[in-house]
């Protein structure tokens, strides 16, 4: 009798624990995605930090979609299908963009460049 | 000739943030609504106001030309400017009209209906307002004109319905 309480209780704390972490996990996830989405009536906040009405259905929205099995792409395309780009705070790689993600890289390359050659001409003076 | 170079690259590239920093101040950031006009209404269903009954957004019995979807609430001041509107507009006979409940309270929703008058063929319920948010709306009042043969959305007014866009929805069901 005492063994099958003891398995009852094993079981049933399993169920618990996977439950939860079920729910952890989910949560993270719908965290993870609003922090990457802008509320659109108001500007400057996030749908993570945003208490009004559209940002908390969003959210809903989302913790729905990943009930239904969705993955984060397929839930960030479906939100820009409905409310264009600018929901999402990441600009994606398109030609609209490309100057946005390739300018820092070329103005690093670019000062990283001169201040090499400074470095290389000090370098020579000094040796001379 | 050295300075010079640099002097030149300099001014270049200051001018060219200045450039971007224009165009990117002129472009235009804030919502429309070119997303969603002019695409395929999806189907979605939930409980009607007043019958309790679980029915079709898309309802064969929907025969009339143009369906307007208005999305409103008991708590939305504006919605009740825009009543008087939505009752004209109710009257036309080439014109079904659809309320979407948004967040609201059941007793508070059939009392603003009684106190205003009901222009609705159907009210569904969005307790949750995730069907509003699957339509691509974003608050109260919303109104969607859908052409129903071909279930299209033609047209969508964010904020309350005033005359010129009622004016505007009436020559929309003319043509």
């Amino acid at each position: 009798m005492k063994t099958i309480n003891k398995i009852f209780l094993f079981l049933i704390t399993i169920i618990f624990l996977a439950n939860t972490s079920y729910a952890n996990l989910k949560n993270e996830r719908v965290d993870k995605i609003s922090k990457n989405l802008r509320c659109l009536i108001c500007q400057g906040q996030s749908i993570y930090d945003s208490q009004s009405d559209f940002a908390l259905s969003v959210r809903d929205l989302i913790s729905k979609k990943i009930d239904e099995g969705e993955k984060d792409d397929n839930i960030y395309k479906y939100l820009k299908l409905k409310y264009g780009d600018w929901i999402v705070y990441e600009p994606e790689l398109n030609k609209n963009t490309i100057l946005l993600w390739i300018l820092p890289l070329i103005l690093f390359i670019f000062g990283g460049l001169l201040i090499f050659r400074k470095v290389i001409i000090k370098l020579n003076k000094n040796n001379v | 000739m050295k300075k010079k170079i640099n002097f030149i690259i300099i001014f270049s590239l200051i001018i060219f943030i200045f450039i971007t920093f224009i165009i990117g101040l002129n472009k235009n950031s804030t919502y429309t609504t070119a997303n969603i006009t002019n695409v395929n209404i999806e189907n979605f269903k939930s409980k009607e106001l007043f019958s309790d009954e679980i029915i079709n957004f898309i309802n064969p019995n929907f025969k009339k030309k143009i369906t307007i979807l208005n999305i409103w609430a008991s708590w939305c001041l504006p919605c009740r400017t825009e009543h008087e509107f939505l009752i004209n507009l109710s009257e036309n006979k080439e014109v079904i009209l659809v309320g979407l409940n948004y967040k609201d309270k059941t007793e508070n929703a059939k009392s603003f209906l009684n106190e205003l008058g009901n222009p609705y063929e159907k009210v569904l319920i969005d307790d949750k307002g995730l069907i509003s948010i699957e339509l691509g709306a974003f608050g109260v009042p919303e109104t969607y004109i859908i052409n129903n043969q071909e279930k299209k959305i033609i047209k969508k007014y964010v904020g309350p319905i005033d005359e010129i866009k009622s004016k505007e929805i009436e020559s929309l069901v003319k043509s």
